[in-house]
């Protein structure tokens, strides 16, 4: 196949070319990004939590009455929660996982009332059994124990002796070295790591520490109290229904302030990403669209123009797949030089992109595939209009002549 | 001549339905993508109070410790603590300032069988009132006297007032809250800064809390901070005294400085108090104090999401691909019809006229992709609200919207049609009279 000529005729009509060039440049650097922030996004999503999310349910009190008693509702509300059929255990917490709001603080490895850093952590308060109500996985150490966990007014906090953590925050404080037994500071005050978790994700789920999540031995007792229950696998529903009815007849001062799933947490923190990838996913879907619907009226528009010149090739010898030929061709030639245009747009909007986020940079291999899919795509849309060019009977040369 | 020329565009409109579809939906895509993007983030980026927003100073001061910033790089705290807001009310030498942090009670209702709500609420001085324009249904903001007593007065939302007296004239009624007797002093009429600009910290998008009532009973009844709260050092003792005391941030303090000499007497004012505290040993950082008003305080808080810029982005990236397919098609559209441009140029039509002509019928497109576009955008709107939670007063379309929408349509495919239009009247007759 000969390029010269067609790139010559293309050249005649250059506008033509290169509106449809600029066209595939503009698609394929908004495809790679939009993909590359899809993937971003959705990977965040699906990652493993570590807990059992589908099971967790979350419910938080509020006193009411003048006589309310924070620790002897406290323990009230928990012995009634754990007694109900279908729940596997609960815990306090003074913050709900995934929820996008909590508690954090820096740890050293040595005591210092000022240090210059720290490694940023998740600070979850719980009780003994907080693990079992998680579904968290201990690799190392133990569990606290009853006695272990410290009953405080909430307003007179002070830092526990003890602390459970996960893996991702030993490995970040103690870099190669095993984190059980080990002491970490909060200011001045030390924790003894008792036990260590696998996976446990925080409360944040776009900060680049919500692994590294560390459980205290305390619950903070006001007049908001807050418990997560796991409930056996499918009776999460139910188990919420009855919850909510026995606690709010339970005559402990408290009421029912609110009880979502832990599912329904994650969801609401996690809406700007799935609307985020819902957006992208369409943008991309609709410019593809419009993209080859573009190549296709103005291939077709090229074919109607030419039909006296396509007769005239026919007639003198040129096959129907010569013809088709000469489309796909043309029609290529213009993509690739979209394509070309496109990779330096991609890398372009992707630096704009990286300042905006705080991303890492596009991987290389969304270039490759982008220019192969409108490839495809060009030869797709050209296909139809081609084919017609081809049906074009070579008598149509002599007419209007 | 005008509808002449538009009987010429429906014609040739007409003739070719499939393209003009393709044409008129390539535009109406378009502008509808970049109408929902822009309207989130017109929304985002508003000023709510543009009538005074450059006179109202949030105001920052570094209490930070000595070893790290707040915020690199050297960012003081976006909040205050609770004595320096107090000191600073107390001072009082702005024309007027408000100290506020949220917080909530429980509402309980004097009929035994009707549950117990918690209801969220703001902790403020009455100043806020009248700082922030308020606008009232019923009475208005408490007295300065009632700040000072630390009275249980109470001004609901409007909302609220529905849900508790049914939308009725309420003042002088009462409410329990947390077991104490409440007075209704006023009552808002609909109220919803967007974004939520006096306190940037803790859900910008969200509506105002339902009732407001006098911080200095913050003492007496223990109230709790419920927004966010930033402390460096450990607490001089473990009490909710101690707490007041502490070096923790989680109060909004505005100052209203209507004059550069006043903004500039503010700063002053502040670096001296600052001076006098370093004395008490606090303060460790360099003197470092800020006043942002309230489209630079939004800016500094990144109220506009980062998504949102990215989408804005994207969907006119977005748009100038649709724009580029409809200038193709039409340029390959209006050169197809190079024979009857060429005859009616050689029986004498000017070149003027016939770029009237053909620029008709580009603006034809253009309005009609345009108000397509408008609904679709529209739809989009809706589309964004079901998939962003609380999200209804983000995604909304007020009129500069609908104006900026139509005045997009209507330029770039005004733009698109020149070009081609231009293009087609440069044609030489004689060439294309020569095959007819």
């Amino acid at each position: 196949m000969e390029i010269r000529p067609i790139l010559s005729a293309m050249l005649r009509n250059k506008t033509g070319a290169i509106l449809i060039a600029l066209q595939i440049a503009l698609t394929l650097a908004i495809v790679c990004n939009a993909m590359f922030i899809i993937h971003d996004r959705t990977s965040k999503m699906a990652r493993d939590t570590g807990m059992d999310v589908n099971d967790i349910f979350v419910m938080t009190m509020a006193a009411y009455k003048p006589d309310y008693n924070a620790d002897s509702a406290v323990h009230a509300n928990l012995d009634l929660l754990r007694s109900i059929p279908g729940v596997v255990d609960a815990t306090y917490s003074q913050s709900v996982p995934l929820s996008g709001g909590g508690w954090s603080d820096g740890a050293t490895t040595t005591p210092d009332e000022h240090p210059k850093s720290t490694v940023d952590m998740g600070v979850y308060h719980m009780d003994e059994h907080a693990l079992n109500t998680l579904g968290v996985k201990l690799i190392e150490g133990r569990d606290f124990t009853h006695e272990e966990i410290s009953y405080i007014d909430g307003d007179k906090y002070t830092t526990p002796k003890l602390a459970i953590v996960t893996k991702a925050f030993g490995e970040k404080l103690w870099p190669g070295q095993d984190a059980l037994g080990k002491t970490f500071y909060e200011g001045t005050s030390g924790l003894t790591v008792i036990g260590v978790v696998d996976t446990m994700e925080g409360t944040w789920s776009h900060w680049e520490g919500f692994e590294r999540t560390v459980i205290f031995p305390t619950v903070l007792e006001s007049e908001y109290m807050r418990y997560l229950v796991r409930a056996l696998p499918g009776q999460r529903d139910e188990v919420m229904k009855v919850a909510e009815q026995k606690l709010g007849a339970a005559h402990t001062g408290n009421f029912v302030r609110s009880i979502h799933s832990l599912e329904y947490y994650r969801k609401s923190e996690t809406s700007n990403d799935r609307a985020m990838t819902v957006m992208l996913s369409l943008v991309t879907a609709l410019i593809l669209a419009i993209t080859a619907l573009g190549i296709v009226g103005l291939a077709s528009f090229s074919v109607r123009q030419r039909t006296r010149q396509i007769g005239t090739r026919r007639a003198l010898g040129a096959r129907r797949i010569d013809i088709v030929r000469y489309f796909i061709t043309e029609n290529w030639l213009i993509t690739t030089m979209g394509v070309v245009l496109g990779s330096v747009m991609t890398v372009a909007l992707n630096f704009w992109l990286v300042q905006l986020y705080d991303l890492p940079h596009i991987a290389w291999y969304y270039i490759p595939v982008g220019i192969l899919c409108l490839w495809a795509l060009g030869l797709l849309a050209v296909l139809g209009p081609a084919l017609k060019a081809a049906a074009i009977p070579p008598a149509i040369a002599t007419r209007n002549v | 001549m005008f509808l002449y020329n538009l009987r010429l565009a429906l014609l040739s409109l007409r003739r070719d339905p499939v393209l003009t579809a393709l044409m008129i939906g390539a535009v109406a895509i378009g502008i509808g993508m970049s109408t929902t993007t822009l309207a989130v983030y017109h929304t985002m980026s508003g000023n709510p109070i543009s009538w005074k927003g450059d006179q109202l100073y949030a105001v920052q001061m570094d209490n930070w410790g000595p070893s790290q910033p707040y915020n690199e790089p050297d960012e003081p705290p976006p909040q205050v603590t609770y004595r320096d807001g107090q000191a600073l009310m107390k001072a009082a030498k702005a024309k007027d300032q408000n100290l506020s942090f949220t917080t909530s009670f429980v509402l309980q209702s004097d009929k035994p069988d009707v549950k117990p709500d918690l209801v969220q609420a703001r902790a403020t001085y009455t100043s806020f009132f009248t700082m922030f324009d308020v606008p009232f249904e019923y009475g208005g903001g408490w007295s300065k006297q009632a700040d000072q007593d630390a009275q249980q007065v109470v001004v609901l939302s409007n909302a609220y007032n529905e849900k508790l007296f049914g939308g009725t004239n309420s003042v002088g009624k009462e409410v329990v809250l947390n077991n104490r007797r409440f007075q209704v002093v006023g009552v808002m009429k609909p109220w919803n800064p967007m974004p939520k600009f006096f306190d940037a910290q803790d859900d910008q998008f969200g509506e105002p809390e339902d009732l407001f009532v006098p911080l200095n009973l913050i003492g007496p009844m223990q109230l709790h901070n419920n927004g966010n709260n930033s402390c460096w050092g450990p607490p001089a003792n473990n009490s909710f005294q101690g707490h007041l005391d502490s070096e923790c941030v989680w109060l909004q303090f505005w100052a209203e400085l209507p004059t550069q000499a006043d903004r500039d007497d503010y700063h002053a004012f502040l670096d001296a108090y600052v001076q006098e505290q370093k004395k008490l040993g606090r303060f460790p950082r360099p003197v470092h104090n800020e006043l942002h008003d309230v489209p630079d305080w939004l800016a500094y808080n990144h109220v506009v999401s980062k998504d949102s810029e990215a989408l804005v982005g994207l969907s006119f990236m977005f748009l100038a691909v649709c724009m580029l397919n409809t200038i193709g098609l039409i340029l390959a559209k209006f050169l197809r019809r190079s024979g009857e441009i060429g005859l009616r140029r050689a029986v004498g039509a000017s070149k003027t006229a016939l770029f009237y002509q053909y620029l008709v019928e580009t603006s034809v497109i253009g309005i009609s992709g345009g108000i397509l576009g408008l609904v679709l955008g529209w739809a989009g709107l809706i589309g964004v609200r079901h998939l962003i939670e609380d999200s209804d007063h983000l995604a909304r379309l007020d009129w500069t919207m609908v104006g900026i929408s139509l005045l997009i349509a209507l330029v770039s495919s005004m733009l698109a049609g020149l070009y081609p239009a231009w293009r087609v009247v440069r044609i030489p007759p004689a060439i294309y009279l020569k095959v007819q």
